[in-house]
């Protein structure tokens, strides 16, 4: 398995707060994996340094099999580079369509000219659909975004990952909120895009993290506590510690 | 007037120098009421009536070198328009008005009342300004050893503002006489400047310029500089070896060119004047003839070299002064050489008053730096005052507010109308203060309920909105107080500076605001860190939820806060409304600087902001003093640099780091 | 989905159908044509307001769309004015200049007719001498080259220096306030080689139109801001209805996600700051001849504020909402100020309009922002009977620009 994003040694603090201490992570090309840990642990964190949200103090982050760094790197070129980020909160454009939202989303030149001149080739738009299936939203195209329901705004925006055709996926607490049914197609979802690319998912939630059913880290005070399955690290001293000890 | 023979026999004209002769030896014996200084008065009687600047001279200096003990009485007289003449026998006398139409007359000699006459036999002389500064000049020897100090200080006083040789002599004369310390100071010290600009022989000018090299004063300047100042002359051959020179020129140099040297050369008549190109239009112009001039069809002559052809044609004939070749330029300045030459011939009285304003410049410069750091303080103290009630409500809450500047309008306004009600200027203000603060606490709280409290987290709206309040503020101000500037008048004890030296020196009113702006500074610290108010705000603007469910009223705290923030302004704006003309653009022309200090200081903490007021404050000074003329340039100059700051600092000086400052 | 442009945006249609009608009536109610019915100043009016929308247009682009809340978009169309003026005063001058040379006995030199133009434009501030700025003011080409190039360039420059650095929401509002105050004391400056205080003045002279009486040529100014606008609002239509409009709306309501989408977020604000300093330097340069005079009073920081009054007012994210909020707001402000208005008694005092009038538009507009932050624009959705999407009182996005739910309507 090769290697796809390593992160070695970073750290970073706020105002003498370390939130995220030497911490070392590696994902391979096509694997899903789990990030789980109490409040606080650095999960969020974690994910603004791979996006380029905040410059850590120390260490390396680098990507695929070139070595490059994607230290210095804005949000925007680290998106092209092929990382996607799903936010906490289902953040959709409400005011614009489903349609709009996806086609926004969907991999194409980003350069402002470009994208002036841009209008939906046939092939686009049967991309769109496409992923609309994939979502269940097929129906809802045409619908402005913010009429959605909570759930259909998650998946919109997994969509949306999806569309940009990343090579990893940050899914931060995609089940939030949503019914079990929800939670079953959100992890249908998740399962078949992990197939072809590298998926974290940072999840609270241990019952979707089973049906996941793949390896996971537990972070603690901003860095790795255990990684491995999810009876191995259950079954972690450590582990059961920082989570009873709450 | 006397009967004055203009002819008559040896005989007569014998007797005439006679009764001179003895005029002059016996001068009591001429007759019961002329006494010495009415024959003296007699004797000029032609230039006094006259009455001309250019010829009075020796009528003043008799009357002054007389040593009679009433000539300071009649000059006093003369130069008070008090000197009567009786037109019956030309007498004069001072005159005191009994009614419009009748006067008393008074002889100088005796003092003795001489009786009432009506105004029609009398003819007044009354000298114009320029004789009567002859007159004062001539005053001031008497002035000087006047028994009444008063008298002696302005004597003194008018000396300093305009020195002159005369005067040197009496005032040494009367320093020994001096019993008044500080009178004595002035003597001694006005001696020195004296000496200094009219001293006989160098020694004692040196002398005198080396004791006062260490006075900053401007007077001694103002004596120090016509000693240095020089002229540029031009000399045919060598310089001259009997001219105080200040400096060599040498054509073509840094800061004289040739053309300067030929200029010079032409303005001292050693040269001929070069031909301008106006001078070429104008001699084609007087010599067309036939739709030509100098040969050239006049068509063509828009062209400038077709032109100089046109010229030279009419040079060689005579119609035109010929131009000056460059060639005859060289050879001109090759005949002379140029120096800066001192007015002052003394060489060696230049030398030490060189000398001696270098030491002073050179301490002027520091005096000049202490100087413009106490400006720019007292500036940066103004930006603190008008934006800590920003630091408040945009540094603390969040909320933009554009009506602040309109806040502080209010406060200049309300400190104007208690002064008309309480005229007492040191009363008025200490009612005005909280008076401006509980009106803009007011109005602050009423713009909190009524407007932004429904816009909390919509900050570009919130400025849209308080802009709306802002220009009908601005409007209400006008149509009530009119667009004319109304006075705040601060009370007597504000007025006058703090003076250090010449160059030192800053007004009370300045570093009463600079004293505010700390006050200010303590209150707000104390507010924000040790009252339960303060803890509240902190809390409801950090966590608005949180802070609810611990029992605090956000509603509350919010209009509280922005409440207090409104009445600094209010507070602020009578200290700006006391050295600035209150106006309803007031608040206006402080909004933007207030709002960059509040943002170049980082928002959210206010030692940002007395950071930021300090930079802006001493950068804005920093160019002005670059750039003395231009105070609009030196704002241009320091919004550019506030832009260009805040890309290498976004969050301020003293940013918020990490998470908590956040997006 | 492959529609046409037209019916892909009706609005464009009713829009260009209205600004032609409007333009035909004032054609033919003008002195020029013969009828009189409305007087040469009053077509001036309109054709300057034509302008202001214009302006008010490209405000909205930047505001209403993209979240940038400009306070400097007047400061651009300004520039465009001084831009323009400067060719309109040289070539008057030297028209002037000319004829007055013509009388003298010697045919002037060509150093001598650009001297005497130099004393004429510049004796007011004392000097006579051509600043290097005008050294491009006797070509027309180039001065309207620079008519687009000045606040394009300034607005790159100002533009990629503020949103580098990340600046957003009040913060770049506050700084764009201090670029246009900057800009207007800059001005103010007898030495910034603009005249000063003075201004450029006689601009509504045009050289070499001097036998056209100012009626003929204020309803060609008339048409020529009816174009201009017309263009403008297709150009404006055409940027957003894409997904370019997607992208700078989605920067408007959440910039950061936008980010992760891996659009690089400056370039984009850059272009449409860019463009509309543009926009709104053309609108200037056709504002300007027909008001006359030009002075830097104009630029300053209140008059862009206004800008974004109107736009506000008409309904922001809406193109012909901010058309309409320009043309309504600046001709009922020039009836109000121009004493037009009749006193209102009311006994104790009456109300004169041209005091109380700013006092009105300040107070209404609170109550804009507060009660209807749709705008007049939200009269049209009541009338096409248009849903907003329901979001139980949440904004639409957390950036500062983001637009509120009652907005939403498009």
């Amino acid at each position: 398995m090769n290697t796809l994003l390593e992160v070695s040694g970073v750290s970073v603090s706020f105002d003498g707060f370390k939130a995220i201490n030497n911490l070392s992570f590696a994902i391979g090309s096509a694997e899903m994996r789990a990030i789980i840990g109490p409040n606080g642990a650095g999960k969020t964190t974690f994910m603004d340094i791979v996006t380029g949200k905040t410059k850590p103090d120390a260490g390396r982050v680098t990507w695929a099999e070139k070595g490059q760094s994607l230290l210095g790197l804005s949000e925007a070129r680290i998106a092209r580079e092929g990382i996607g980020r799903k936010f906490q909160k289902p953040t959709v454009f409400e005011d614009q369509s489903v349609q709009d939202n996806l086609l926004m989303a969907l991999k194409n030149n980003r350069s402002p000219f470009a994208v002036l001149f841009y209008r939906p080739a046939r092939a686009h738009l049967a991309r769109v659909e496409e992923l609309a299936e994939t979502i269940g939203l097929q129906d809802q195209l045409a619908r402005k975004s913010g009429e959605l329901s909570h759930g259909q705004k998650q998946w919109l925006e997994i969509g949306m990952l999806l569309a940009q055709e990343p090579q990893l996926l940050l899914v931060d607490e995609p089940a939030a909120g949503m019914t079990p049914a929800e939670r079953e197609h959100t992890t249908a979802i998740l399962v078949e895009a992990a197939k072809t690319r590298a998926v974290v998912v940072v999840e609270h939630d241990m019952e979707f993290v089973r049906r996941l059913d793949c390896r996971v880290t537990v972070l603690h005070e901003g860095s790795v506590l255990a990684e491995g399955s999810l009876d191995h690290v259950t079954k972690n001293p450590d582990v059961i510690d920082v989570y009873l000890g709450r | 007037m006397r009967p004055f023979p203009l002819l008559g026999t040896p005989e007569q004209m014998l007797r005439l120098i006679m009764a001179g002769l003895m005029l002059l030896a016996l001068p009591f014996a001429v007759s019961a009421q002329e006494g010495p200084m009415q024959a003296l008065l007699q004797d000029h009687a032609e230039i006094i009536v006259k009455n001309s600047r250019k010829t009075i001279g020796p009528a003043i200096d008799a009357v002054a070198a007389s040593g009679l003990p009433q000539a300071q009485d009649v000059l006093q007289a003369w130069q008070a328009k008090e000197i009567w003449q009786r037109k019956s026998d030309g007498l004069f006398f001072r005159g005191e008005k009994l009614d419009s139409k009748t006067y008393r007359l008074l002889d100088f000699d005796s003092g003795a009342d001489t009786g009432t006459f009506p105004k029609n036999e009398l003819k007044q002389i009354k000298p114009n300004s320029g004789i009567r500064a002859l007159i004062g000049t001539a005053l001031v020897q008497f002035q000087l050893t006047d028994p009444d100090p008063a008298r002696r200080s302005a004597a003194l006083t008018s000396l300093e503002r305009d020195p002159e040789a005369a005067a040197l002599a009496p005032l040494r004369a009367s320093i020994d006489g001096e019993d008044d310390a500080a009178l004595k100071a002035r003597k001694l010290r006005l001696e020195r400047l004296l000496t200094m600009a009219f001293g006989q022989g160098d020694a004692e000018r040196v002398a005198a310029i080396r004791s006062m090299s260490g006075d900053l004063s401007v007077d001694v300047r103002a004596t120090l500089n016509p000693l240095v100042t020089s002229t540029r002359r031009a000399f045919a051959g060598a310089l001259p070896r009997d001219v105080n020179i200040a400096k060599a020129l040498k054509p073509g140099s840094e800061g004289f060119t040739q053309a300067d040297a030929y200029a010079l050369l032409v303005t001292q008549s050693r040269a001929p004047a070069q031909v301008t190109a106006a001078e070429v239009r104008d001699a084609l112009a007087q010599n067309i003839s036939g739709g030509r001039a100098g040969g050239i069809p006049v068509a063509q002559l828009s062209d400038p070299a077709r032109r100089l052809e046109a010229y030279d044609v009419l040079a060689e004939g005579g119609l035109a002064p010929p131009r000056v070749s460059p060639r005859q330029k060289a050879e001109a300045i090759a005949a002379h050489s140029f120096a800066d030459v001192y007015t002052e011939p003394s060489a060696a009285v230049t030398a030490a008053a060189e000398q001696a304003l270098k030491g002073i410049s050179t301490r002027v410069a520091v005096s000049q730096a202490a100087d413009l750091t106490l400006d720019a303080l007292s500036l940066a103290s103004i930006y603190f005052l008008a934006a800590i009630g920003l630091a408040i409500t945009f540094g603390v809450m969040g909320v933009i507010n554009m009506a602040h500047g309109e806040f502080i309008m209010m406060g200049a306004y309300t400190g104007y109308v208690v002064q008309q009600i309480i005229p007492n200027h040191t009363l008025s203000i200490i009612v005005a203060i909280p008076m401006a603060f509980a009106v803009t606490f007011a109005a602050g709280v009423a713009l909190e309920r009524l407007v932004i409290r429904w816009l909390y987290n919509r900050p570009l709206e919130t400025l849209l909105a308080t802009f709306g309040i802002s220009i009908a503020l601005q409007q209400l101000a006008k149509n009530i107080f009119g667009t004319q500037a109304r006075p705040l008048t601060s009370p007597g004890w504000l007025d006058g500076a703090w003076v250090v030296n010449d160059v030192i020196s800053i007004s009370y009113i300045r570093i009463a605001i600079f004293v505010l702006a700390l006050i200010f500074l303590g209150v707000f610290l104390f507010i924000m860190n040790r009252t339960r108010l303060g803890l509240e705000t902190r809390a409801v603007t950090q966590n608005r939820r949180m802070a609810a469910s611990m029992g605090i009223n956000p509603d509350k705290v919010n209009m509280l806060t922005f409440g207090i923030g409104s009445g600094i302004a209010g507070i602020a704006g009578v200290a700006i409304g006391l050295f600035a003309k209150v106006t309803s653009e007031l608040g206006s022309d402080y909004i933007v600087q207030s709002f960059m200090t509040v943002v170049v200081g980082g928002v959210g903490n206010i030692w940002g902001t007395l950071a930021g007021a300090a930079m802006i404050g001493f950068f804005q000074k920093g160019i002005e003093w670059l750039n003395p003329s231009n105070t609009l340039a030196a704002q241009t100059y320091m919004i550019i640099f506030i832009i260009l700051f805040i890309q290498f600092r976004p969050r301020g000086i003293v940013a918020l780091r990490g998470r908590a400052a956040g997006d | 989905m492959q529609k046409t442009f037209v019916s892909r945006n009706p609005s464009v249609l009713i829009f260009l159908a209205a600004l032609g009608l409007f333009t035909l009536f004032v054609t033919i109610g003008s002195e020029a044509v013969g009828t009189g019915l409305i007087s040469t100043s009053f077509v001036k009016t309109l054709g300057k307001t034509l302008c202001l929308c214009l302006a008010a247009l490209a405000m909205d682009l930047v505001w209403g769309y993209c979240g940038i809340l400009s306070l400097g978009h007047f400061a651009f169309f300004g520039l465009g004015g001084y831009m323009v003026g400067m060719w309109l005063m040289y070539e008057r001058t030297r028209d002037i200049v000319t004829g007055a040379l013509a009388e003298a006995p010697i045919p002037p030199t060509d150093q001598e007719i650009v001297d005497a133009i130099g004393t004429q434009i510049f004796g007011v501030v004392g000097s006579n001498e051509f600043p290097l700025i005008w050294s491009l003011a006797d070509s027309l080409v180039l001065q309207l080259m620079l008519v687009v190039l000045v606040p394009g360039l300034l607005a790159l420059v100002f533009g990629w220096l503020a949103f580098r650095s990340r600046v957003t929401g009040v913060y770049l509002s506050i700084l764009t306030q201090a670029m246009t105050l900057a800009l207007a004391l800059y001005l103010f400056q007898n030495d910034s080689g603009l005249r000063g205080n003075n201004g450029l003045s006689g601009l509504q002279n045009i050289p070499g139109l001097e036998t056209v009486p100012q009626s003929v040529l204020s309803v060609w100014f008339l048409w020529a801001s009816a174009l201009a606008l017309a263009l403008g609002y297709l150009l404006a239509v055409f940027i957003t209805e894409g997904k370019f409009g997607s992208v700078i709306r989605g920067i408007r309501d959440d910039e950061a996600r936008v980010r992760f989408l891996g659009y690089p977020v400056e370039a984009y604000k850059l272009v449409i700051f860019a463009a509309t300093a543009c926009i709104a330097g053309i609108a200037g340069a056709l504002y300007y001849p027909q008001a006359g005079i030009i002075n830097p009073a104009e630029i300053a920081p209140i008059a862009s504020i206004y800008l974004a009054v109107w736009v506000a007012i008409g309904g922001r994210g809406r193109l012909y909402g901010a058309v309409i909020g320009a043309a309504f707001v600046s001709l009922v402000s020039s009836w109000f100020t121009g004493g037009q208005a009749p006193d209102l008694p009311l006994g104790f005092y009456t109300v004169k309009w041209v005091d109380w009038w700013l006092v009105l538009l300040g107070l209404s507009f609170v109550l804009v922002t507060l009660f209807a932050p749709k705008g007049l624009g939200g009269l049209v959705d009541l009338w096409t009977n248009r849903r907003s999407p329901d979001r139980h009182g949440a904004d639409l996005g957390p950036g500062p620009g983001a637009l509120r739910e009652q907005e939403a309507a498009e």
